[in-house]
């Protein structure tokens, strides 16, 4: 029985455009954050000096603490914008799917 | 009311041994027993609290699921709480303020590396992890293949994890208590074995979460009130803090960029791999995301548990930054009054030291309570995802193959916690001397290249089958502890032998690879008909990752 629904979900076109949608851009976030993380985490461990720079003249504030809190506000940030459009947009055509199998199961 | 009982009495014993032993001074520290009481004090005001927690709970923990994951009726806001509570152990509001204080910005790249794993669990895993998922992460793995030899294998791992991690918590726990409250290092690590089985056994999922939120609370308002009393003192400043830090710190200029902790790249790129994918790989982090109703509620707690990490990192930043200048600079903190020699209660003080700077015996003690707290809150947690292992996966799902009554798996839960805090008792006991921040990194090595790898394919690879999974999972087990014992740190430094084997001290760039090589391996090769159900099994699993349709707790709503 259930696996008579999901065979009816994956039927759907909807289904096809969510998983697409949804797919795609999880992963661009994902990929945005592993660059950032592991490009960091070169620059870490083939050119620490670079880090080590004043972001200008005479500050104490030097490229690497600010570099690291952008990251930790910008992942927050990405990960808010991927909660808003998942859990509004995704997740109501995710029950549209789901009510139209139900249907077709009657 | 036979339960009140025993919690009355087992929260009165504890008074009295912590009265009993509160008496003499630490090692001639003399004005440590004035901060004691303090401390004790707001201890068991933490501990009473608690305790009424778990009195109600115990009422409402009725079935399994009640007992593993709240009956799944936690908030988002909640579960977002408790998951930071989780993730912010005392190792971290200790060693990493310590971290920063002795190397400055390197500690600031261990928090980033503790943190970025977060956004990469919701973007890949939280949400078919909720859909998929009933009460252990096995449950996930298991899905479409062989039930009694895959949820073995996860079972040992996550114990595998569960034990590292515990050591841990423990060591630290006796530790604290022994400088903090003037007890006995045994006496500690009794105390917080018992506590932990109190809340567990008698509360589950309801109580160790609650006690997980009401700890989390405190640790970011605790937290908060010593580095705002702190960077007060520079006028709130980061500029002139910078400033004063590196002038009178040993590294100076160097003190803002990376420096020795990652001096080879192989280290800092495994370290990375380590602390990212391990934090995804963790059991009771995992078992998080069954708590909430549905995958909705899954991404809200990681946005929420997100932010408090975040944010509760910078603030230990700021605070081992100032620990430098008011901590480092002030002899009464310093054995035999020598500025720049050992700290009284060694380096892992220096957070305590900078309270009862800035706030007197009272923050002292609210922090000394505070990082109680949260090693028993933690401890708790990981009891539940271990005695969850036993229980459901391996008695409930191997040994009665789905057989056992609802009230016989509780107790079998209940049995398990138990043991399991025995074993954490003993284990703390034996590993007095181990260094805190290794068996912590050997635990996230272990569950990035045990967990993780399994886990991540049995979501979103298709081919992969009990031969496969069974092979990467052992595979990575293996290897990660192999490479641990074979580094420096267990072979030379506690089993004394001249060079180390493996050069590295961090895992995961080379364990998980082979948990991911071996798993494709034995995937691609297994040609069985088993082999081809499983395949074909994953079009139905991924329907339901996606859509959440049949998963537990979201036909009620």
């Amino acid at each position: 029985m259930s696996s008579a629904m999901y065979e009816r979900m994956r039927a759907n076109p909807k289904f096809q455009d969510l998983v697409s949608r949804r797919g795609r851009f999880a992963w661009i976030l994902a990929f945005i954050v592993l660059t950032m993380f592991y490009g960091f985490v070169m620059v870490v461990a083939f050119n620490p000096a670079s880090l080590g720079q004043p972001v200008s003249e005479g500050s104490m504030l030097t490229v690497g603490v600010a570099v690291e809190f952008f990251m930790f506000v910008f992942f927050w940030v990405l990960t808010a914008v991927y909660v808003k459009r998942a859990n509004t947009e995704f997740d109501a055509l995710t029950q549209e799917i789901v009510k139209e199998a139900w249907k077709e199961n009657k | 009311m036979r339960r009140l009982t025993h919690l009355t009495t087992a929260l009165g014993l504890f008074a009295i041994a912590a009265m009993a032993y509160a008496g003499p001074p630490v090692e001639g520290a003399m004005e440590k027993s004035a901060t004691n009481w303090h401390a004790i004090i707001m201890f068991c005001l933490f501990v009473a609290m608690t305790m009424g927690i778990t009195y109600w709970a115990a009422s409402r923990t009725k079935s399994t699921a009640d007992f593993y994951t709240a009956g799944g009726g936690i908030t988002g806001f909640q579960n977002g709480l408790a998951i930071a509570g989780d993730y912010m152990s005392a190792a971290t509001l200790l060693g990493l303020t310590a971290m920063v204080y002795t190397q400055g910005y390197d500690g600031y790249i261990y928090m980033l590396a503790f943190f970025a794993g977060w956004p990469i669990i919701l973007f890949l895993m939280a949400e078919r992890l909720r859909n998929l998922g009933k009460f252990t992460f096995s449950d996930i793995t298991a899905y479409r293949l062989d039930q009694g030899k895959v949820r073995t294998m996860a079972a040992i791992s996550s114990l595998t994890v569960v034990c590292f991690y515990l050591i841990a918590q423990m060591v630290g726990a006796g530790q604290l208590i022994k400088l903090l409250f003037g007890l006995d290092y045994n006496i500690a690590i009794f105390a917080v074995g018992i506590l932990m089985m109190v809340y567990v056994t008698f509360g589950g999922m309801v109580a160790t979460t609650w006690v997980q939120i009401i700890k989390a609370c405190m640790l970011l308002a605790g937290g908060t009130l010593v580095m705002i009393l702190a960077f007060s003192q520079f006028g709130f400043s980061f500029q002139t803090l910078l400033e004063k830090a590196t002038a009178v710190h040993k590294l100076g200029d160097k003190l803002m960029s990376p420096g020795s902790l990652l001096a080879d790249p192989v280290t800092a790129i495994s370290l990375g791999l380590g602390l990212m994918f391990g934090t995804a790989g963790l059991p009771h982090i995992l078992m998080r995301f069954f708590t909430v109703t549905d995958a909705k509620e899954a991404r809200k707690s990681v946005l929420y548990a997100s932010g408090f990490v975040a944010y509760f990192f910078n603030v230990i930043f700021i605070m081992g930054l100032c620990g430098i200048l008011i901590v480092g600079q002030n002899p009464e903190f310093f054995e035999g009054g020598t500025v720049g020699g050992k700290l009284i209660g060694g380096g892992n003080m220096v957070a305590m030291h900078l309270a009862k700077a800035v706030g007197g015996n009272m923050l002292l003690g609210f922090l000394a309570a505070v990082a109680f707290a949260t090693i028993l809150a933690v401890v708790s947690g990981l009891a539940l995802a271990g005695a969850s292992a036993i229980s459901h996966d391996i008695y409930a799902r191997v040994i009665m193959k789905g057989q056992a009554s609802e009230a016989t798996e509780i107790r079998v839960s209940r049995i398990a916690t138990i043991c399991l805090g025995f074993v954490a008792i003993v284990l703390g006991i034996l590993f007095e001397k181990q260094n805190i921040a290794f068996m912590v990194g050997l635990a996230f090595g272990v569950a990035a290249a045990a967990n993780f790898p399994v886990l991540i394919l049995s979501m979103y690879w298709k081919g992969l089958t009990t031969r496969g999974a069974l092979f990467g999972g052992y595979g990575g087990l293996v290897s990660a502890v192999l490479f641990v014992v074979f580094s420096k740190s267990v072979w030379v430094d506690v089993l004394h032998n001249p060079a180390p084997l493996f050069p590295y001290t961090q895992p995961a760039l080379f364990a998980m690879p082979i948990a991911f090589l071996l798993a494709y391996i034995f995937s691609k090769s297994d040609s069985s008909v088993r082999a081809g159900k499983e395949i074909e099994a994953f079009e139905d699993q991924y329907v339901r990752a996606q859509t959440g349709f049949g998963a537990s707790g979201a036909s009620s709503h």
